[in-house]
């Protein structure tokens, strides 16, 4: 039976997509969005305060993520992305009102399959064998490939999107498959 | 000519371009054949089954390997900005292509070179430059999900992802998100937009909706947006008005899915299959 679920996240709801304040806040820019996505990983694993952000619509160049950090860090930030060869292209005040991504996911149950949705990407899989089945949704080339490299692979052996993928539908996509392995442990 | 353009997930393809035709379950685009897989492929596979089924010129493919890196959606950009003009299209398609703001607007110049417009259908990550640029109202079509369509509607997104909540609540409200888009500027003439209902706008008003068959399972099937865009493409440059090779796509893509007895595990190549088919149920 199709069942839409999105209650099952409301605790995600109360952080919905929404302007922010930004004093005090840097920006961290990259010349690829995969550059920021190995970034937040980078400085997630330091220990800083850290969220994923469209850049400010002057400095967008298409698909585009980049980071705002505590501007108060910059050089320890700066040190430890060019350390572990990641450097940023530049690192900006923040002076206006920055938009944060969806983290707002929708859960339909299509009986023996369930599937995950984030922004416009949605992953689907088998509850029982954990398979990932479908992968849909997304304009950017890297999501076909990652389809072709998760279809058919249980959810805890998948390659991840965010270490195979380049654009922010692989970003999205990998929320929406974070939160499938989640729902399999639950 | 009828044009597609799109990168295929293949690492180090260089540009190619060629007649497609469906072989044997592959899509052929000149000499090469690939695999009728989500995404582009299916796009033009789609529109080369409605092309054989109505005795239409095979389309001209336009495609480049792009994994994400951008180097092939680079390379088509800069094709289309030195040759669009020779090739003289009269119905254009542009698919799963990097968005970069710069190089969308060179093939922008280079369109407005041309002697004649083509029609401009634009979908995935096309649409999304294409809207991102404030050039949505250049194009004749596009062909968004519930979630492109909150993107579209939402004037200060960049990417569907960063739809804000408010709108992506309203995500049920289709009607009301089509309104917006229309507003903002950042919707082309036809919106054909695919979900449990279809919504077909003209000009900003809905001209119709398309329920049935219902399928709810061809929302997790990867592809089943693309096919329709491809077959839009065939429609178009078949003669059909814009929204009527909307209309007509939306429910050939409903009744393929529905022969094929579809699970969420479907592949959209079976599917494709089908569409012949469904032309003769329709």
């Amino acid at each position: 039976m199709l069942k839409v679920n999105i209650a099952r996240f409301l605790p995600q709801l109360k952080k919905k997509n929404k302007k922010v304040e930004t004093r005090g806040k840097g920006l961290i820019l990259f010349s690829e969005t995969s550059e920021a996505i190995r970034a937040e990983s980078i400085l997630k694993k330091a220990g800083f305060d850290i969220k994923m952000v469209a850049p400010p619509y002057h400095l967008r160049k298409g698909c585009d993520l980049s980071i705002e950090f505590n501007i108060m860090e910059q050089l320890a930030v700066e040190r430890i992305l060019k350390k572990l060869g990641n450097p940023p292209l530049d690192i900006v005040p923040i002076t206006e009102k920055m938009l944060e991504p969806v983290n707002i996911l929708r859960e339909t149950d299509y009986g023996k399959w369930i599937m995950i949705r984030t922004a416009n990407m949605k992953l689907t899989f088998d509850k029982e064998t954990k398979i990932i089945v479908n992968i849909s949704g997304g304009g950017c080339p890297d999501v076909p490939y990652l389809a072709n490299e998760m279809i058919g692979k249980k959810l805890e052996e998948a390659p991840s999107p965010r270490e195979l993928g380049y654009t922010v539908c692989a970003y999205a996509l990998n929320v929406s498959f974070e939160n499938a392995k989640k729902w399999i442990e639950r | 000519m009828l044009l597609l353009i799109g990168t295929l997930p293949i690492e180090g393809l260089k540009l190619h371009t060629g007649e497609a035709t469906l072989d044997n379950g592959k899509l052929k685009i000149g000499d090469k054949r690939f695999a009728v897989i989500r995404g582009t492929p299916a796009m033009m596979a789609a529109c080369c089954a409605i092309c054989n089924a109505y005795n239409l010129d095979n389309p001209y493919c336009i495609v480049a390997g792009d994994i994400g890196a951008g180097d092939g959606s680079s390379s088509i950009y800069n094709y289309l900005k030195d040759n669009l003009y020779l090739l003289e299209p009269e119905v254009c398609a542009f698919h799963y292509i990097k968005p970069v703001l710069v190089a969308h607007n060179k093939v922008v110049d280079a369109i407005n070179k041309m002697n004649k417009k083509p029609i401009l259908i634009a979908d995935a990550g096309y649409m999304y430059v294409a809207k991102m640029a404030g050039f949505a109202s250049f194009y004749d079509i596009f062909t968004p999900d519930l979630g492109e369509l909150a993107f579209l509607a939402d004037k200060e997104s960049p990417h569907p992802f960063y739809t804000r909540g408010f709108i992506f609540h309203m995500e049920d409200k289709a009607e009301e998100l089509i309104e917006m888009a229309y507003k903002e500027k950042n919707a082309p003439k036809v919106l054909c937009v695919k979900g449990k209902k279809d919504y077909i706008s003209k000009d900003g008003k809905i001209v119709k909706i398309i329920t049935k068959p219902d399928i709810p399972v061809l929302e997790a099937i990867g592809g089943t947006g693309d096919t329709i865009t491809g077959m839009v493409a065939a429609f178009t440059y078949k003669g059909l008005s814009l929204e009527n090779a909307s209309i007509i796509s939306a429910k050939l893509n409903r009744i393929a899915g529905k022969l094929t007895n579809p699970t969420p595990a479907t592949q959209i190549v079976d599917i494709i299959e089908r569409i012949p088919l469904s032309i003769e149920k329709f």
